[in-house]
């Protein structure tokens, strides 16, 4: 096996895992803490994919900022007591089984039994150490894909704009 | 496989970790002696050798030992995993960050070219912001981990402070990596090699001094320190999210929180004051005239000076200026620092279209 095949097997197993352990562990803090390894080993599989400038990010605003936010709020609310959300019934686990084996068999059936990570590199002419570094990035969304970019922009400025007049305090 | 590589590699994260891991101590040291002499205090005179305290340097030498020896309590209430885990979580990225800072030019040794960093990613800059983006885990856990009020406040409230100030940090440098035209850091500093006008050196502080000014801030904001110190504020929280510590735990607080000074001024050093630079020296006629491995340490000694002074500013800072209130300094952040790194990308761009 490859370098990089072992990183994308470790990385998945530890992925899959801890995601699994963010929705089976009883406490909140623990889950979110699991869900921070499961973004890093994202990040890690970008890195395997050349996408060094993707993994920064990944790690940057998902592990770093979005979930300390989130740790943030289970912290002040203290969860952890059985609260009437909680999704625990037996027909519920029910469903949730049958999807995720359904989801499963579908993956199967789609043929990833015959994936084989690192097999097939970027494309013909493509520098690897070019692909997913800031400049490529930069470049492809400031020119080839401008307008998507830019209208992402102006929703997000929308949600912010939002977020303020929602949380200004009534004068 | 190419094993010499391999061992400059090894040879080279070695060396890092270890001249910063011993920055620490003397710190600390330099921390007493400048509070003593700041605020006309005696400072460390009493721990000695034989008689003699080495104008106190034996101090550090009896707190590793203090810090070894007392007992490791974890207090009954505490969640003991978390409360293991939050040193941990805090020490480990402020010791990875060192990894992309250039401590010298590239040589040429025996027809090898050595980077003097320890890893030359292609993402520089965007490597420093994400770890450092992960340091607000082992203060958050600490705090909660404790059930302490007290610690729970601390951590939350430099969660809340650490996320708003690195807004603020990435930002203040986006005109740095616009006018060098570059997220890595050897290309930064190579940039900063370049004079302007025929004699004043291109560093990031002659070019961008509003970024430099707004930067200074986040920094002292990140890294924890007074005037920015709201996570332990002992007036008001004992001392935050550390209050539970103690024994080698506490010190690993205090560890980290000198590396994440040193990371903070080696960033300062490295975006707005011409990394290993030497003004007026360029890098090329330097090697050439001295050979390479003499001009790499004269660098590493253009570099260490620098950062020595901003530590030494760390300090200063530290024993001088008050507090600031925590609403002040949401304030400061979002309503100033936040608007004016905006404008001064805004400016930057707009001087970069027009030259």
């Amino acid at each position: 096996m490859s370098g990089v095949a072992i990183a994308f097997w470790v990385l998945a197993a530890v992925a899959v895992v801890t995601s699994l352990l963010v929705i089976t562990s009883r406490n909140p803090v623990a889950s979110v803490l699991y869900l921070v390894i499961t973004f890093f080993c994202l990040a890690g599989l970008f890195v395997t994919l050349h996408s060094h400038f993707l993994a920064a990010i990944q790690v940057l605003v998902y592990a770093g900022a979005i979930m300390v936010l989130f740790l943030f709020v289970v912290m002040l609310l203290n969860l952890g007591t059985p609260q009437w959300f909680d999704v625990a019934g037996t027909p519920v686990k029910f469903a949730a089984l049958v999807l995720g084996v359904g989801f499963v068999g579908a993956l199967v059936a789609a043929g990833v039994g015959d994936f084989e990570p690192g097999a097939s590199g970027p494309a013909a002419g493509v520098d690897p150490d070019v692909l997913g570094s800031t400049e490529a990035i930069a470049s492809a969304l400031y020119s080839a894909y401008y307008l998507p970019f830019l209208v992402t922009a102006l929703l997000l400025l929308v949600a912010m704009v939002g977020a303020v007049v929602l949380a200004r305090r009534e004068r | 496989m190419d094993w010499t590589g391999v061992g400059i590699s090894l040879l080279k994260a070695f060396l890092v970790f270890f001249g910063v891991v011993n920055t620490v101590p003397v710190l600390v040291w330099a921390e007493r002696r400048g509070s003593a002499f700041i605020q006309h205090r005696l400072g460390p005179n009493r721990v000695n050798i034989g008689g003699f305290t080495l104008l106190g340097l034996v101090q550090p030498l009896a707190d590793v030992v203090k810090f070894v020896w007392k007992e490791d309590y974890v207090p009954a209430h505490a969640n003991r995993a978390f409360y293991v885990l939050a040193p941990v979580l805090l020490l480990v990225p402020a010791a990875m960050t060192f990894a992309v800072i250039p401590f010298a030019d590239d040589i040429v040794v025996a027809g090898r070219q050595i980077t003097m960093q320890v890893a030359d990613l292609n993402i520089g800059i965007l490597y420093v912001f994400a770890l450092a983006s992960l340091s607000v885990y082992g203060i958050v856990l600490a705090g909660w981990a404790s059930n302490n009020k007290y610690s729970l406040l601390g951590g939350i409230r430099s969660s809340a402070q650490m996320i708003s100030y690195e807004l603020a940090l990435g930002l203040s440098v986006v005109g740095i990596l616009m006018i060098y035209g570059s997220v890595q850091l050897d290309d930064i500093v190579h940039g900063q090699g370049e004079h302007l006008f025929g004699f004043l050196p291109k560093w990031g502080v002659v070019t961008q001094p509003l970024a430099f000014i707004l930067f200074l801030a986040a920094v002292f904001a990140e890294s924890n320190r007074l005037p920015f110190d709201l996570p332990e504020a002992e007036n008001e929280l004992v001392v935050g999210y550390h209050t539970e510590y103690s024994a080698m735990k506490f010190a690993i607080f205090f560890m980290a929180e000198y590396m994440a000074m040193v990371t903070g001024a080696m960033l300062i050093v490295t975006l707005f004051f011409g990394g290993w630079q030497i003004p007026w020296v360029e890098s090329a006629e330097l090697q050439a005239a001295v050979g390479a491995i003499p001009a790499a340490l004269l660098q590493l000694g253009s570099f260490s000076a620098k950062l020595l002074f901003f530590l030494w500013l760390f300090i200063w800072v530290r024993w001088t200026l008050p507090r600031f209130r925590y609403d002040q300094l949401m304030r400061l952040g979002w309503k100033m620092i936040l608007p004016l790194a905006l404008a001064n990308v805004f400016v930057t761009g707009l001087v970069l279209y027009f030259t």
